[in-house]
C-alpha cells in the first residue's frame, strides 16, 4: 500500500481531486457505453422476435379463413 | 487471389502511398508552425521574430533561478546544453518548476534578446520512478561528480 | 487459406463463435483492468516528480493506446471492404467506430486533467493534442458519414475510403512527439528499449491495457452481433436463433 490511511488514499496529496474525476468518468462512460451495447443488441432480438410473430399470426389469420373458405351462399338472418 | 482483388486492392495501396507522401510533404512544409516552441540555439541564433507572441522551450539552467524577494518576478535562463535565453517572469509558477526542469514559455522576445513570458507551462520527460529511486539515483551521480541526475542520455525537455 | 478467410467473412459463422469467446472476454477484460487499476491506485509508488497525479496514467495509456489500435484494425477491415467486399467487415467497422470515438474522448479528457497539475494548462494545441484531436474528429466523421448515407453498399465504401485515408493520422499521433517539439513527453514504451519506469509501474499499467484490449474485444462482438442482428432479419438462421436462443 502507498498510502498510510484511507483518508491519504482519496487526498492523494492534493491530487485526489484530478485522479479521482478522472477514474470516474472512465469508469462512467465504459459502464454506459458496455450497458448501452447490450440493450441495444436485447433491443433488437426483441424487435425480431416481435417481427416473426407478427408475421406468423398474420399467416395464420390469412391461411385459417383461406382453408374453410367455400363459395357456399352464406344465408345471414335479416331479422 | 483474383485479378480484380488484386488490381483494388494496388489501387487501395496506391492511395495510402499517395496520401501519406503529400501529408508527409505538407508536415515537413510546416513543421516551423506545428513545433510548439523555439528551443534556445533558435532563438539565440535569430531564428525567432522579435516582439511577437512566441513560445521558448528548454531547460531550466541549475543554479540560474533568481527571485524577486519582494514581488512574484522570477529571471532565469532556459538552456537546450549548447545556448542559453534569458526568461523573465511574474507570476505563479507551475509545482514542477525547479532547476534542472523543462518548461514552455509564452511571451514576446525583446529587443535586447530577453523573453518576456506571461505564462510559464511546466513539461516532463518520460521517465517515472519512485523517490526513492530517483533520491539514490541523484546521490550516486553527485558522488560520481555528473551533472545529470536522472539519466545517463541527455533529457529530452 | 483463402477458404478460411471467406468462412471468416460470414456472419452466421461468426455469430456463433463469438458467442462462445465473449464471456472469456468480459471476464477477463474486467478482471485485467480493474486488477491494474487497484494496483495502480493503491500500491504503485508515486512518482519523484509529479507525485500522484501520475496515477492517471493507468488509465490516459490505456484509452489512448486502444483509441490507435482500434482506428488501425478499422483501417485494415476497411482494405478488405475494398478490396474483397467482406460484409463482415463493414460490420466490423461500424460496430467499432463509436467505440473508438468514446476512447478518444477518454484519453483526451484524461490528458486534460493530467495536465492541469502538472503542466499547468487543460489544454495546448501542440503537435500531440492536436493530432489526438483529430483523431475524435475521424471517429465522428465515420459515425457521421454512415449515417448519412441509406444504401448500404455505397456507405460501406464510403466510409473506407474516409478510414483509409484518415489512417496517415496515426503515425503523425505516435511520432508527433519525436519529429517536433511538443509540449507533452516521448513515450514512455518503446520496441526496442527497455520501459522508463520501474517495473512496480509499468506492470500494472500492462495489466489495465490488457484488461482494456480484452473488454474492447467483448464490446466489439456484442455491437458486431447487435449489426448483424440488424441486417439478416430476413434469413433463416436469425429467426431461428431469436425464436430457440441458438445459432
Amino acid at each position: 500500500m502507498a498510502f498510510d490511511s484511507f483518508s491519504a488514499f482519496i487526498a492523494m496529496e492534493g491530487h485526489g481531486p484530478y485522479v479521482w474525476a478522472c477514474y470516474a468518468v472512465f469508469f462512467v462512460l465504459m459502464v454506459v457505453m458496455m450497458a448501452g451495447s447490450v440493450r441495444s443488441r436485447a433491443a433488437i432480438i426483441e424487435s425480431c422476435r416481435r417481427g416473426y410473430e407478427f408475421q406468423a399470426d398474420k399467416g395464420k389469420v390469412a391461411s385459417a379463413p383461406a382453408s374453410s373458405a367455400s363459395f357456399a351462399r352464406v344465408n345471414v338472418s335479416q331479422d | 487471389m483474383h485479378p480484380i482483388r488484386k488490381k483494388r486492392l494496388t489501387v487501395v495501396l496506391f492511395l495510402l502511398a499517395g496520401l501519406s507522401i503529400a501529408v508527409g510533404l505538407t508536415t515537413y512544409a510546416l513543421r516551423q508552425n506545428i513545433n510548439l516552441f523555439y528551443d534556445p540555439s533558435q532563438i539565440s541564433a535569430g531564428e525567432a521574430p522579435v516582439d511577437v507572441r512566441i513560445r521558448a522551450g528548454g531547460m531550466v539552467q541549475e543554479g540560474s533561478v533568481l527571485r524577486d524577494p519582494d514581488t512574484l518576478k522570477v529571471e532565469f535562463l532556459v538552456t537546450d546544453y549548447s545556448a542559453s535565453v534569458p526568461i523573465e517572469y511574474v507570476g505563479i509558477l507551475p509545482d514542477l518548476f525547479a532547476e534542472g526542469q523543462g518548461i514552455v514559455a509564452m511571451g514576446r522576445l525583446n529587443s535586447e534578446g530577453r523573453f518576456v513570458a506571461d505564462q510559464v507551462l511546466a513539461k516532463h520527460d518520460e521517465n517515472y520512478m519512485p523517490p526513492e529511486v530517483a533520491g539514490a539515483l541523484e546521490k550516486a551521480s553527485s558522488a560520481e561528480g555528473k551533472p545529470m541526475p536522472v539519466n545517463a542520455k541527455p533529457a529530452t525537455y | 487459406m483463402w477458404q478460411f478467410f471467406h468462412k471468416l467473412g460470414s456472419p452466421k459463422w461468426f455469430f456463433g463463435i463469438s458467442a462462445r469467446f465473449m464471456p472469456w472476454l468480459l471476464a477477463g477484460g474486467i478482471l485485467l483492468l480493474m486488477a491494474g487499476v487497484v494496483w495502480g491506485l493503491a500500491f504503485a509508488p508515486k512518482d519523484y516528480l509529479q507525485g500522484n497525479s501520475y496515477r492517471i496514467i493507468f488509465i490516459h495509456v490505456p484509452t489512448a493506446f486502444m483509441a490507435q489500435s482500434v482506428y488501425i484494425m478499422m483501417a485494415s477491415a476497411a482494405v478488405v471492404t475494398l478490396v474483397w467486399r467482406m460484409k463482415l467487415a463493414d460490420v466490423f467497422v461500424k460496430a467499432v467506430a463509436p467505440v473508438g470515438l468514446v476512447l478518444t474522448f477518454l484519453a483526451l479528457f484524461t490528458g486534460a486533467v493530467w495536465g492541469k497539475p502538472t503542466w499547468g494548462t487543460w489544454w495546448i494545441w501542440d503537435a500531440r493534442l492536436t493530432s489526438m484531436l483529430i483523431l475524435l474528429f475521424l471517429y465522428g466523421g465515420v459515425i457521421a458519414l454512415d449515417r448519412a448515407i441509406n444504401d448500404e453498399k455505397s456507405a460501406a465504401r464510403a466510409v473506407a475510403v474516409l478510414v483509409l485515408v484518415g489512417v496517415v493520422n496515426i503515425p503523425i499521433i505516435k511520432y508527433s512527439v519525436d519529429w517536433w517539439n511538443t509540449l507533452h513527453q516521448p513515450a514512455t514504451f518503446k520496441l526496442t528499449e527497455k520501459p522508463s519506469m520501474p517495473a512496480e509501474m509499468w506492470v500494472p499499467l500492462l495489466l489495465s491495457v490488457l484488461g482494456l484490449y480484452l473488454i474492447f474485444g467483448w464490446l466489439a462482438c456484442v455491437r458486431m452481433q447487435t449489426e448483424i442482428l440488424c441486417r439478416e432479419q430476413r434469413t433463416r438462421w436469425v429467426k431461428e436463433f431469436v425464436m430457440k436462443g441458438r445459432v
